[in-house]
């Protein structure tokens, strides 16, 4: 175990150290710099002026010196100043980490819970009614677009039934404190995270009942069916305890994708989190910023891995760290 | 050039408008549209209130120095305060300066400005404070005052209320641009031995104006509050501004159809969605208020292109455009044809009477075979790139329409996408281009918008929204300098007609469209459209009259 998580500090630093390389080179690919972007939008630009942003964004200096630069912050976990923006990167990130793992988490929660229950319900009824309902519900969540179940959530609960706010995160024009800020903020969370929670909840849904099926059909199920344990009992603690892998897996994927954020759907309802930050950044060439997102996530991604190399040893102790 | 509305790019705003036509459908079908019954009589304007407004995209900064996009523009109208304002007639009248003269040979300008005025901060406001800003901001790092404002020599402060301008060469344009974003006056006692570029109070800031910066909310609002000590009596009438940033288009529509926001200035909506919320009873759609912008939709041709080089070729482009029809069926109506570079709107130096390019297929295609290029076995000519301004739909479709419109005299066209970063870097760096769309905002006078679409003066610095075309021509350089130092108007106006008719002989870029922008607000609001420059100036008239009761 010590062993196992030393060597996966030191394949972390290599791997960090790579996607820092990578990153950097890969987006300073992309055509236009950050001073053009600005010079864009202010719609008017003189050389003096392009050179003054140039200048205040460390742009004149060649490629490896910003480069140089750019590893020597990471190496004192300074992920630099985003200009653009006149703020450090990791207060610009800091901001709107709460937002965005609450969004996520809760998502991603419901549809944990949600998903598995109705997978575990189909597998358990496969091929009767209840099986074919949700097998349609989960397809069909699968297959609409994202923001579109977003744009129709609001028309009906905003606009047209008035109970749930367009969107945002807190009603800022009521000036709420204390309990009535959650429960404002609850409110506002509740379309954003059911649009994309029905968006996964579909996934864990398909994936459950798929891999509990597949366990129904091993030998060990047969052989206690054959001793005669109740249905019930092979359901949760043989098949069900066997499933969890393949969920373990997605849960580990989708976790490790959780700072990236929802660009749509935190577009459609408006919602402060990390994704739309990360696109307005790409379009901004607000490269600074950019990077840093990457990397953090970069970073959630590697320790998210081992997390879950550790809990396949938990859930399946034939399973050892090597 | 200024102030553009920019969008948030690609694909995402594109399904959006899909969704947002859904929800309209959806909505009607439903019939629940909220109505409202009342009539404007017994209406009578209340104090206080909170305001809440679009914001759209996020700012990068509140202070108008620097950068001269729209989002900062439309919040630091509201903090700033202008020397002066512009009515509808786009003459100014009294801001923080209460009268000026301008000297019979344009040397000397003098403004008397208010006294009493405070910044927010409770230092008092003082002609050091114009002086420091024109020296450090006008003149040297503002993207598109510095040429109006380097013939200014010497500023003299007599004392605190007196700023007298002395210049080398007139420079008769300054009067246009004086307002509390076009001019902005920063407080000196917070700016001076700063960098200026970096300064916090950039995000923070200080002004004179009618509403005090509370906070910005990244990513989801900034606030202002009333200014309790603002210099005209009574004024503003509302407590506080929401600028609510709501990066979807459809999530706009929804938010304004419920009442969640009561303002939205700038296109908030697409056309199609501003057409259903203008039946609403509740709303209005209006488009006023953007007067002292002009902005012009226009093509720019790349006159170093093999086939664009030959006039002949740039002529035919232009005869084969049905700009009535691109107005009405690309723009829902809210643009109107552009004959010259220099807008309508622009009643003194716009020139009516100048060569023209009507819709006209037959001449276009003798145009054409003139300059020697025939249909081929296809019926093709030659094929052509086209690049619109990546700024939403309503350039892809613009676009699309020319893509139509060439294909009927001969012409081939390929349209190209890509980001504003990658746009900019491809038709004003790299010059990498055939034909490109893309508009300015003119101003009050040529001289501020209009002329550096054809400058040569900048070309090889790659500038942006300079001289797209790669146009060179020594007499059109000699008059934009000339009249850039004129005194007489008279023949500043002389000028500017002799430039329009030499650049649309030549027609490196091609006018297509004068833009009307559109505001979206509640009805049970006065007071919000009251002047010229309006998007970019404040709110203090703005207030809520009181909602009719139910009966």
């Amino acid at each position: 175990m010590l062993t196992y998580l030393r060597r996966s500090a030191a394949q972390l630093v290599f791997v960090l150290l790579g996607i820092a390389l990578i990153n950097f080179f890969l987006l300073h690919l992309a055509p236009g710099d950050a001073a053009q972007v600005l010079a864009g939008e202010s719609g008017a630009a003189t050389p003096e002026y392009m050179e003054a942003l140039r200048r205040q964004f460390g742009l004149d200096q060649p490629l490896y010196i910003q480069f140089l630069r750019y590893l020597g912050n990471l190496a004192t976990f300074d992920l630099g100043y985003s200009f653009r923006q006149s703020l450090p990167v990791s207060e610009l990130i800091l901001q709107r980490l709460p937002a965005t793992l609450l969004l996520m988490g809760t998502a991603i929660g419901f549809a944990l819970v949600a998903g598995c229950s109705l997978g575990f319900l189909a597998a358990r009824r496969a091929g009767k009614l209840t099986d074919t309902v949700i097998s349609i519900v989960a397809l069909l969540f699968y297959a609409t677009p994202v923001f579109w179940v977003g744009i129709m959530l609001i028309v009906v609960f905003s606009v047209i039934l008035d109970w749930l706010p367009v969107g945002g995160m807190t009603s800022v024009e009521a000036n709420l404190s204390g309990l009535a800020l959650v429960g404002d903020v609850a409110l506002h969370l509740v379309l954003p995270a059911v649009t994309l929670g029905l968006f996964y909840l579909a996934i864990y849904a398909r994936l459950m009942r798929a891999a509990m099926l597949e366990v129904y059909g091993q030998d060990f199920v047969r052989t206690a069916r054959a001793k005669g344990v109740r249905p019930r009992r092979i359901a949760w603690r043989h098949v069900l305890r066997n499933a969890l892998l393949p969920i373990v897996t997605t849960l580990g994927v989708q976790l490790g994708s959780i700072l990236g954020g929802a660009v749509l759907v935190e577009t459609v309802f408006s919602w402060p989190g990390l994704g739309r930050l990360a696109f307005s950044a790409l379009f901004q060439r607000d490269l600074n910023l950019l990077l840093g997102i990457l990397f953090c996530s970069s970073v959630v991604v590697v320790l998210v891995n081992i997390a879950v190399d550790l809990v396949y040893t938990l859930l399946d102790p034939r399973i050892e760290l090597g | 050039m200024i102030g553009r509305d920019r969008q948030v790019a690609g694909g995402i705003r594109r399904r959006m408008v899909v969704a947002a036509a859904m929800m309209m459908t959806a909505a009607a079908a439903v019939g629940v549209l909220p109505v409202s019954a009342g009539s404007a009589a017994a209406q009578e304007a209340r104090k206080g209130g909170t305001l809440s407004i679009i914001l759209q995209p996020e700012p990068v900064t509140l202070t108008p120095s620097t950068n001269m996009a729209q989002p900062t523009q439309v919040v630091a109208g509201n903090i700033f305060d202008g020397l002066v304002a512009y009515d509808f007639d786009l003459k100014p009248k009294p801001a923080l300066a209460e009268r000026w003269e301008v000297a019979p040979d344009g040397l000397t300008i003098t403004f008397h400005l208010r006294s009493g005025v405070k910044w927010h901060d409770g230092k008092p406001f003082s002609a050091a404070d114009v002086k420091w800003s024109l020296e450090n901001i006008w003149k040297t790092i503002h993207p598109r005052n510095k040429s109006l404002f380097e013939n200014v020599t010497q500023v003299d402060t007599p004392d605190d209320s007196t700023v007298i301008l002395r210049l080398s060469k007139p420079s008769l344009p300054i009067l246009s641009v004086l307002n509390g974003v076009g001019a902005p006056i920063l407080p000196k006692h917070l700016y001076e031995g700063t960098d200026i570029l970096n300064n916090p109070y950039n995000n923070k800031p200080v002004g004179t104006g009618p509403f005090v910066f509370k906070e910005w909310k990244r990513g989801e609002y900034v606030e202002l509050a009333r200014n309790p000590d603002y210099w005209e009596a009574g004024k503003p009438y509302l407590d506080r501004l929401l600028f609510r940033i709501i990066p979807d288009a459809a999530a706009r529509a929804a938010a304004i159809e419920k009442g969640e926001i009561q303002y939205a200035p700038y296109n908030p909506v697409p056309f199609r969605d501003a057409e259903r919320l203008s039946k609403l009873p509740r709303l209005k759609v209006d488009t006023r208020g953007y007067e002292w912008l002009s902005p012009l939709l226009y093509l720019d041709f790349n006159v170093e292109n093999q086939y664009l080089k030959d006039v002949r070729v740039r002529r035919a482009i232009a005869h084969a455009i049905d700009r009535a029809a691109l107005a009405k069926i690309v723009w829902f109506g809210y643009a109107k044809p552009a004959i010259s570079p220099v807008p309508s709107s622009l009643v003194t130096f716009h020139n009516a009477k100048l060569p023209q390019y009507p819709f006209d297929v037959k001449k276009a295609e003798a145009l054409l075979d003139e300059a020697g290029f025939k249909r081929d076995a296809n019926g093709v000519r030659f094929t052509l790139t086209h690049d619109f301004l990546p700024y939403g739909d309503d350039y892809r479709r613009t676009g699309e329409f020319l893509k139509q419109a060439l294909k009927r005299v001969g012409i081939e066209v390929t349209i190209r996408s890509q980001d504003s970063a990658a746009f900019i870097k491809r038709v004003y760096v790299d010059r990498d281009f055939d034909f490109a769309i893309s508009y300015n905002n003119a101003f009050p006078d040529p001289q501020i918008g209009v002329v550096r679409a054809f400058w040569s003066g900048w070309l090889g610095t790659g500038t942006p929204w300079t001289n797209g075309s790669g146009y060179r021509n020594a007499r059109a350089d000699a008059l934009i300098q000339e009249a850039g130092v004129e005194g007489d108007p008279a023949k500043r106006v002389a000028e500017f007609n002799e430039f329009q008719d030499i650049v649309l002989g030549d027609v490196p870029s091609l006018p297509l469209l004068e833009l009307n922008f559109f505001s979206v607000y509640s009805a049970d609001l006065q007071g919000i459209v009251e002047q010229g420059d309006q998007v970019y100036s404040s709110l203090k008239n703005a207030r809520f009259v009181d909602a009719p009761k139910a009966n």
